[in-house]
């Protein structure tokens, strides 16, 4: 009796085979990574805003203060958006006829609030606190990115939540001396720039994030990492 | 607000009559199940006539975690309709977590109010007036949103409790139903083109000194509206300022002139009285008496068994099942026109004359028999023996006979001045509302009336119907209402002026005690409406002037200091909420020698009496989603309102819950579907108010039976006479007695007593404190197979106390509000799909005619060893480091193994997309700390995690510990009797730790080594030996 099947189908069958445990793998890889990237997850993307402010002008350039605009980052969940009465603080004697800055003034004679689009976005379900965030030594730049240096805001990291509970599980690899916080340019130490802080000279940062971990009494990862830290 | 009403009848109706089963009780025995109550031993609770019938329809709606159908959709869609869109959902379901975030914008104020810190909330002080009575509240306003009502702690009058009405007051703010345009006949007008019209009105008038000219409001408790009237009074002297309400305080008031010969209010002080005898005084409800939530918390003061503080005991005769007669040690089920009051007035001494036939019920008719030839005199021994801290209380129901020989009793037992106090009366001008409205429907008839301004109220809807308001009110001349919605009123009106909400305006009131409140706007109003200061403003010099200027005016003219110092006064009773020791002023009256008025017996044989819905309250509430869904303390009766009925008479009548009957009263007919009350007097029947609305909006309109139409002027809280027959078709009623019930059998069929409220007499308690522990065993805590949890930091629990909760509802709406719970409808509940992530269960005990009732609010237990958690796919139920069971909403997929698995059924389902997220005035209203829920997401109680994160994060930015009661609940924080206490039980000091670790302590279910974390204080009764004796 003669074969039914040719003997290349054995070769056919295994290549088939095993080509679609690799081509699923693929397949899985493909999505993790799409669904990490920028296009999916807005990082590194500008968006169209009735003014073209630039952060790395007035924060990184003039020096403002995060806190000048964004006052309740300090008490409130949410670090605040400046209203325009705070732009015409100085824009009322400076550039007062610029063009591009006439959405402003538009606004604050009519009353009619600007429309900013949202950049650092969390899904409806994330509550994030910016105030324990600063109280506990966390960077404006750890989360946001070099903002001084931005010329157009955009976001900086994922804001994913494996992105968050990096730092929920390690808070020592990331918080700083909270005089710090607002320091856009701060380096962790290392033997060439060693951070004085409580007396002591630190020279690398999970020492020295240890440390502040305990001094700032910042909860363990096992309570950080309770599904209601942030979903409720 | 989403009622999903069937379009389709087949798949409905098949669901109704498998419903039906279970819910109409139409087969119920209740000849056998006296018998079985009789024959059981010991104590048995039961939650309904149905469980006690052990009716085959009961058994299957209890196993299944949902009832039959519960899955099905509402509309006409057939299992394969499901399957089609379930393969095409499930197909899309992968992609669902890829969408890519949408983007949104960011929109900032132009120039940022000075006080807001944008996500954090402001609270101002202010009050919701009910009946013109200030329920003292505190509103928490985010970004200038009202979205919380609390109590106001420093108040008197609410101690920081807040009723159900006041807290869905929020959802009354937004409701979209509201009226939003003046309007004349129907079209659109502007307020200036009212105003021209009332001042033309008004040079007319001014020949006849305003002859012509009447108003006609609610109840008045505000100075500045009685200031504002009487200033329009006096510039037209001869125009007349009419009250009217339904639920009104004329017995109250008449009482107390045949009494003292002057109207004075009378204020109790539960928290002295060592007896107390409640003749259908409801004190615990908040559709019962003014301050209701201080003497709440003045009567549990006295039941939470501490050392040195003696238990009180408490009588209540009553027709209806009421709060709190069910709190009540003894309750005597009565006709409404009972005599006790009679009996006991004439053996302590009190005499008094009739006024005409002296024939009726003289004192000495009652020197010898007694009618309850126990319980009378029992109560009369037990008043006696406790002269000076005795109290005998009448509701406002009651004859004003009985409140005149009430007033003589405590005179006679000497509690005058000490467990009662008299008072000026709170009401600006109290007069007899009936009568006055009456006098205004004859005014009317005779053509007197040209100009009649109706601010508040509905009358048209609520008058009593002998008086014919609603078709008389066209003779008329020029008609005006106010009111918040367009209503039955306004339909009848020419002019329509849409009020503003209490939450939108200046104004005042006085609290039941006569203490003043400014009320303070939280926001501007929404729909463009007049506050009566405004509206009123149109009738004098000065039309333009807003209610702050009214209202500020007017205190300022009042205000004694120095006027330098009139802000700095101002604003402090603006920041506290009430104006210190402005409470009214004692009177020193005595007791006359009583004229008691010619009775009215209008025949014999059954009688109905009328009772305020403890939800919407007349009427006016119809409209609010929050209160509709409220099952009612006793009924747990939603979205309708039936016809109370005693099981003694349905038995007699063979009626049976659901059927639908006739009534026949002096006259009158209404159609309405009757309820089985257990424990409801035999001869009498309840008709509740506040339905039948043919305007009321979409939630109020065109539910149950309208109570207004056999009221009548003469008899407006009880006819006698009164025939019943059943007609038509039965009627489906959505009640929530029977769900979520805690079985007492098990899934291989044995039947353990679960005993899930726990109980004891007083004496008992003594001889052994902990016999609520001893009643079911616990498992040893090492009974598992799952490594024990570790509390470094907090571990939160809580405590609910059996003996101090009176079953207000309050818990229910404050989780509501705080937790952002939808409501789902009627139909929707049928299927017990209701969302209420805390219930209020009320068990009975005792034989159908008089069951003594316990309440039991159940929350989330917060298992230490929760069965949800195990059984989550997809961990979305997880035990937190604190000890809570979270609930992740992203992470649900809906399967409801959580559901099925918990033993206590405290889980919700959202089957549907119940949240509104459409409806713009009502996206205000949503706390944003709260997740809005969507379709096929599970929910329930998180101990309010969001109160707890707030405060964690504020006490760890100051580096400390959260302080005891620093985190309240919002059920614990409006609880009138301070029943519900959370806390950490780590700390040993806590309150709630103390409670936990007391001897009434027991775990609900804990044989089921689920180790709640919510636990419950036993109920203890202090009965009367010898009624007791006497069985």
């Amino acid at each position: 009796m003669s074969q039914i099947f040719h003997r290349s189908t054995n070769t056919i069958s295994r290549v088939t085979i095993y080509g679609f445990v690799f081509l699923l793998a693929a397949l899985g890889w493909a999505l993790a990574t799409w669904q990490r990237s920028g296009w999916f997850n807005r990082m590194g993307e500008a968006q169209d805003q009735p003014v073209p402010f630039s952060h790395a002008h007035h924060a990184g350039g003039l020096g403002i203060d995060c806190r000048y605009c964004h006052t309740s980052v300090e008490t409130s969940s949410f670090a605040g958006i400046p209203p325009t009465k705070t732009c015409m603080n100085c824009h009322s004697e400076l550039w007062t006829n610029a063009p591009m800055l006439e959405p402003v003034r538009h606004s604050y004679r009519t009353g009619q609030s600007l429309k900013w689009t949202r950049v650092n976005d969390l899904p409806d379900f994330v509550y994030f606190s910016h105030d324990i965030h600063i109280s506990k030594g966390v960077g404006c730049d750890e989360c946001h990115g070099p903002v001084d240096r931005m010329p157009l805001m955009f976001q900086a990291k994922s804001l994913q939540m494996e992105w968050c509970l990096d730092c929920h599980r390690e808070p020592e690899k990331y918080v700083r001396p909270k005089g710090e916080v607002f320091n856009m340019r701060w380096q962790r130490p290392d033997s060439d720039h060693p951070v004085k802080f409580a007396g002591a000279t630190y020279t690398d940062q999970p020492t020295m994030g240890y440390a502040l971990v305990k001094q700032y009494e910042i909860r363990s990862p096992r309570d950080l990492t309770s599904c209601n830290t942030c979903h409720r | 607000m989403t009622e999903h009403e069937s379009a389709k009848p087949g798949c409905k109706e098949k669901a109704a009559k498998l419903f039906s089963i279970a819910r109409s009780g139409a087969k119920l025995d209740l000849a056998a199940i006296r018998e079985k109550l009789s024959k059981a031993t010991g104590p048995t609770y039961w939650r309904s006539l149905e469980e006690l019938a052990e009716e085959p329809g009961f058994d299957e709606v209890m196993h299944r975690e949902f009832p039959r159908l519960a899955s099905e959709w509402p509309e006409g869609c057939s299992r394969r309709d499901f399957l089609r869109l379930a393969g095409a959902s499930l197909a899309l379901a992968g992609l669902a977590g890829c969408t890519k975030q949408p983007l949104e914008p960011i929109v900032p104020y132009v120039v940022q109010p000075e006080r807001i810190v944008l996500g954090r909330p402001l609270y101002f002080a202010t009050a919701f007036p009910v009946s013109g009575i200030a329920r003292p509240i505190i509103v928490k306003s985010m970004e200038g949103r009202p979205i919380k009502v609390e109590g106001n702690p420093q108040h008197g009058a609410s101690l920081g409790a807040a009723d159900a009405h006041s807290q869905a007051s929020v959802l009354g703010l937004y409701d979209p139903d509201r009226s939003q345009t003046i309007s004349y006949n129907g079209s659109v007008r502007p307020w200036e083109m009212l105003q021209a019209t009332i001042r033309a009105a008004l040079a007319q008038q001014q020949a006849s000194g305003g002859a012509g000219l009447r108003f006609l409001t609610e109840t008045v408790t505000s100075p500045t509206l009685a200031s504002q009237i009487a200033a329009v009074l006096k510039q037209f002297p001869n125009a007349k300022w009419h009250q009217y309400e339904p639920v009104n305080r004329d017995n109250v008031k008449t009482g107390a002139q045949i009494a003292f010969g002057q109207v004075v209010d009378t204020i109790y002080h539960l928290d002295k009285a060592d007896v107390i005898l409640s003749l259908e005084a409801d004190f615990f409800s908040p559709a019962g008496l003014p301050g209701f939530a201080r003497y709440a918390r003045d009567f549990t003061s006295r039941r939470k068994m501490q050392p040195g503080v003696a238990m009180n005991r408490l009588y209540v005769v009553e027709t209806a099942p009421s709060l709190t007669g069910a709190k009540a040690d003894h309750r005597l089920p009565e006709i409404s026109r009972t005599s006790i009051a009679h009996f006991i007035a004439a053996q302590l001494g009190v005499s008094w004359e009739r006024a005409s036939d002296g024939s009726v019920a003289r004192a000495s008719d009652f020197l010898q028999a007694s009618e309850q030839p126990t319980f009378w005199p029992a109560v009369l021994e037990d008043l006696k023996q406790h002269r000076g801290a005795s109290l005998v209380a009448v509701g406002d129901q009651q004859d004003a006979e009985v409140h005149a020989l009430a007033h003589a009793i405590n005179q006679a037992l000497g509690n005058v001045g000490q467990t009662v106090t008299y008072v000026d009366p709170v009401e600006a001008n109290p007069v007899d509302q009936t009568a006055s409205l009456k006098d205004l429907v004859t005014d009317i008839d005779a053509g007197k009336v040209q100009v009649l301004a109706i601010i508040g109220g509905n009358p048209a809807y609520n008058a009593p119907v002998d008086i014919g308001f609603a078709d008389k009110l066209s003779k008329a001349g020029l008609t005006i209402h106010l009111g918040m919605y367009d209503d039955e009123t306004s339909a009848l009106c020419q002019w329509h002026v849409p009020e503003a909400h209490p939450l939108e305006t200046w104004s005042d009131a006085r609290a039941y005690d006569g203490t003043i409140s400014i009320i303070q706007p939280l926001i501007a109003p929404l729909f463009h409406g007049r506050s009566a200061h405004e509206f009123m403003a149109a009738f004098s010099q000065q039309p333009e002037q807003s209610s702050y200027d009214i209202v500020r005016g007017y205190w300022r003219s009042q205000f004694k200091g120095k006027p330098e110092d009139f802000e700095t006064t101002w604003r402090k009773w603006l920041h506290d909420g009430f104006v210190a020791d402005s409470g009214s002023k004692p009177r020193a009256v005595t007791v006359h020698p009583l004229k008691l008025p010619k009775p009215e017996r209008g025949g014999h044989g059954t009688e109905i009496v009328f009772r305020p819905d403890p939800s919407v309250y007349d009427g006016r509430w119809a409209n609010n989603g929050w209160l509709q869904e409220l099952p009612k303390p006793l009924t747990k009766l939603t979205w309708d309102n039936a016809v109370l009925v005693s099981p003694g008479l349905a038995q007699d009548l063979r009626l049976a819950t659901g059927n639908v009957v006739e009534i026949e009263s002096r006259g009158h007919k209404l159609r309405g579907p009757v309820l089985v009350a257990p424990g409801h007097a035999v001869n009498s029947i309840t008709l509740g108010m506040g339905y039948g609305r043919t305007r009321g909006g979409s939630n109020g309109s065109k539910r149950g039976y309208d109570a207004f139409q056999v009221r009548t002027s003469d008899a407006p809280w009880s006819a006698s006479g009164v025939k019943i027959t059943r007609v038509g078709k039965d009627y489906q009623l959505a009640r929530t007695q029977n769900h979520q019930i805690i079985a007492n059998e098990t899934a291989i069929g044995e039947t353990i007593k679960r005993a899930p409220v726990r109980e004891a007499t007083l004496a008992e308690f003594i001889a052994n404190p902990r016999f609520a522990q001893e009643m079911k065993e616990e498992p040893a805590r090492d009974e598992t197979l799952y490594p024990p949890y570790e509390y470094k930091e907090y571990k939160w629990g809580m405590s609910i106390d059996l003996n101090s909760c009176v079953g207000c509802n309050a818990c229910l709406v404050a989780c509501q509000a705080e937790n952002n719970i939808p409501v789902v409808g009627k139909d929707q509940v049928r299927r017990e799909r209701h969302m209420n992530w805390i219930r209020l269960d009320a068990y009975n005990e005792g034989d159908l005619a008089n069951p003594r009732t316990i309440f039991q609010p159940v929350p989330c237990m917060q298992c230490e060893n929760a069965p949800c958690e195990l059984v989550c796919p997809v961990g979305a139920t997880v035990h937190s480091s604190e000890g809570l069971n979270d609930m992740v909403y992203n992470r649900c997929v809906g399967t409801r193994y959580c559901s099925n698995n918990c033993p206590y059924k405290v889980r919700r389902f959202n089957f549907l997309l119940f949240s509104d997220w459409d409806t713009p005035s009502l996206k205000l209203l949503h706390n944003p700390d709260v997740t809005v829920r969507s379709r096929g997401v599970m929910e329930k109680c998180t101990y309010c995690i969001q109160r707890i994160t707030r405060a964690r994060i504020d006490s760890e930015k100051e580096q400390r510990k959260i302080r005891d009661q620093e985190v309240q609940t919002a059920c614990q924080q409006a609880c009138p009797a301070e029943a519900i206490v959370f806390g950490d039980l780590n700390d040993k000091n806590s309150k709630v730790a103390r409670l936990q670790a007391g001897p009434r302590n027991y775990g609900l279910l804990a044989e089921l080594n689920t180790r709640p974390r919510t636990t419950y204080l036993a109920a203890v009764r202090n009965p009367n030996p010898e009624l007791e004796k006497k069985g």
